[in-house]
């Protein structure tokens, strides 16, 4: 090894490469990470949700829905806003399994294909998004177009306290209305699109037990 | 210091001998004017030496034959160009506010703010003259077969410069915040989450959170005016040294022309 002097074995030049580079790097490092941190922070930041009263348990009927707005970002007005449809739940056509969050069935407003907002045209008992002609039957089922999974939902209970409705966190669904945490419009959720979209860490999770 | 060749100036640029019996002594205003001028910019280039640099830049030999489809990037510049002293100025108006601020404030530029509608317009119809004449370029280099060795690392630049305008086209559409820009968005953002296993976390990035929220404005506003121009700039002045150093090539149909002595020593 070469050096100054006898038994050395870094050079002062090698020295000097490593102290001044590595300071430049960790000088950087210092500017860099907390910048890049702050920017990402938002996607690991779990974002809460209240649970929003939407009316009587009578205000609701089996064969219609009824348009709910409700705010799903607060402070921020209209932007904030989002809407749900929602019924009474049917047992003679709602036939995934009852538990205290969906007698009243709560659809989200917004297309499972890239997330327009669909409007239920009680005629042809549909919900038909304007934007690529997704079309949803009554169930919130695909029914043609390009949507890739059933409309989200929203978990609903019955506050015993007050007797009114109240609609919580969204969630999304497969085909078989299976339940998962919520994922953005075009992502499928049968087959291998669950995996291929993972959950994320910033949705509000459903209550204890559920995505 | 030696003083380097001038560069080729028409005749009528070029100082006037003196006239026989004329003593230098005495100047009239305008040759002092002319004195001072030269003073000064041989003051700045002794320091700098960028005379050498801007004759390197401008005067070059290119090949025959090229035309007018060789002005296309010139063309793309200048309309970034155009973005940027627009933009710039529309900065000075605009309120990046979700709450109905930043609407207002596009509003006031258009309606209110003297030649506002002019330089909105300016940076919005510039922005899609921007997109075309890219294309354009692209196209023209490509048909000429201009991207091949020795320009590869130019025509990579040029797509990265393309990726980043469109990325400016996409964080620009949201600013007006109007019922177009807000759901043209969110489809937008919902494309980059079709993308498998980083596509959700991607979107989230844009958002700044799993919904539409109160950063997401101000996020792309600065994606839009901060981030990504200076992206741009640099990598322009990159591809225009590229374009310098290497020379312009010829158009295809052009054949290079042999040396009269390589034929005679083939004989």
């Amino acid at each position: 090894m070469p050096g100054a002097f006898e038994g050395e074995t870094v050079t002062r030049r090698g020295f000097m490469n490593v102290v001044t580079q590595g300071s430049g790097l960790v000088a950087a490092a210092a500017f860099t990470l907390p910048a890049l941190g702050f920017a990402l922070g938002p996607l690991f930041s779990r974002v809460p949700f209240d649970w929003q009263v939407i009316g009587a348990p009578n205000d609701f009927t089996k064969t219609t829905y009824a348009t709910k707005v409700l705010t799903i970002v607060q402070g921020i007005g209209e932007a904030g806003y989002s809407i749900a449809y929602v019924r009474a739940r049917d047992p003679s056509i709602d036939v995934e399994p009852v538990d205290e969050y969906n007698h009243w069935v709560a659809l989200s407003s917004r297309c499972m294909h890239l997330g327009c907002p669909v409007r239920f045209v009680a005629a042809a008992q549909r919900f038909i998004c304007p934007c690529h002609g997704g079309v949803y039957d009554f169930r919130g089922m695909v029914a043609g177009g390009p949507p890739v999974r059933p409309l989200d939902r929203f978990y609903t209970r019955l506050n015993k306290a007050t007797g009114l409705v109240e609609i919580g966190p969204r969630y999304s669904v497969n085909s078989e209305l299976h339940r998962f945490s919520p994922r953005d419009p075009g992502q499928p959720l049968d087959g291998i699109g669950q995996y291929l979209y993972p959950a994320r860490f910033d949705t509000s999770s459903g209550p204890a037990g559920h995505p | 210091m030696p003083k380097l060749p001038a560069p080729p100036l028409p005749k009528v640029l070029k100082p006037l001998p003196k006239r026989p019996g004329e003593n230098g002594d005495t100047m009239t205003p305008g040759q002092t004017a002319a004195e001072g001028g030269i003073h000064v910019v041989d003051w700045l280039d002794e320091r700098t030496s960028l005379s050498g640099g801007i004759r390197w830049l401008l005067f070059r030999k290119v090949p025959k034959g090229i035309n007018w489809f060789y002005t296309l990037g010139s063309a793309t510049m200048f309309a970034f160009l155009n973005q940027a002293v627009t933009g710039v100025f529309l900065a000075m108006f605009y309120r990046p506010d979700v709450t109905g601020g930043a609407y207002e404030s596009i509003r006031y530029i258009t309606d209110d703010a003297f030649l506002g509608q002019l330089v909105r317009s300016m940076h919005k119809w510039g922005a899609s003259v921007m997109i075309i004449l890219i294309f354009l370029h692209m196209a023209r280099v490509f048909f000429f077969g201009a991207y091949k060795y020795p320009r590869e690392l130019t025509w990579i630049i040029g797509v990265v410069l393309l990726i980043l305008t469109l990325a400016m086209g996409f964080t620009g559409y949201l600013l007006p915040f109007d019922q177009r820009s807000y759901w043209a968005t969110i489809v937008g953002v919902n494309i980059n989450g079709t993308g498998p296993f980083i596509g959700p976390y991607l979107s989230d990035f844009l958002r700044a959170g799993p919904e539409f929220g109160a950063t997401t404005l101000s996020r792309f506003y600065a994606i839009h005016m901060m981030l990504i121009p200076g992206l741009i700039a640099a990598l322009i002045g990159a591809h225009l040294y590229l374009i310098t150093k290497l020379g312009i090539s010829a158009p295809p149909w052009m054949k290079a022309e042999e040396e009269p002595e390589l034929r005679e020593a083939e004989i």
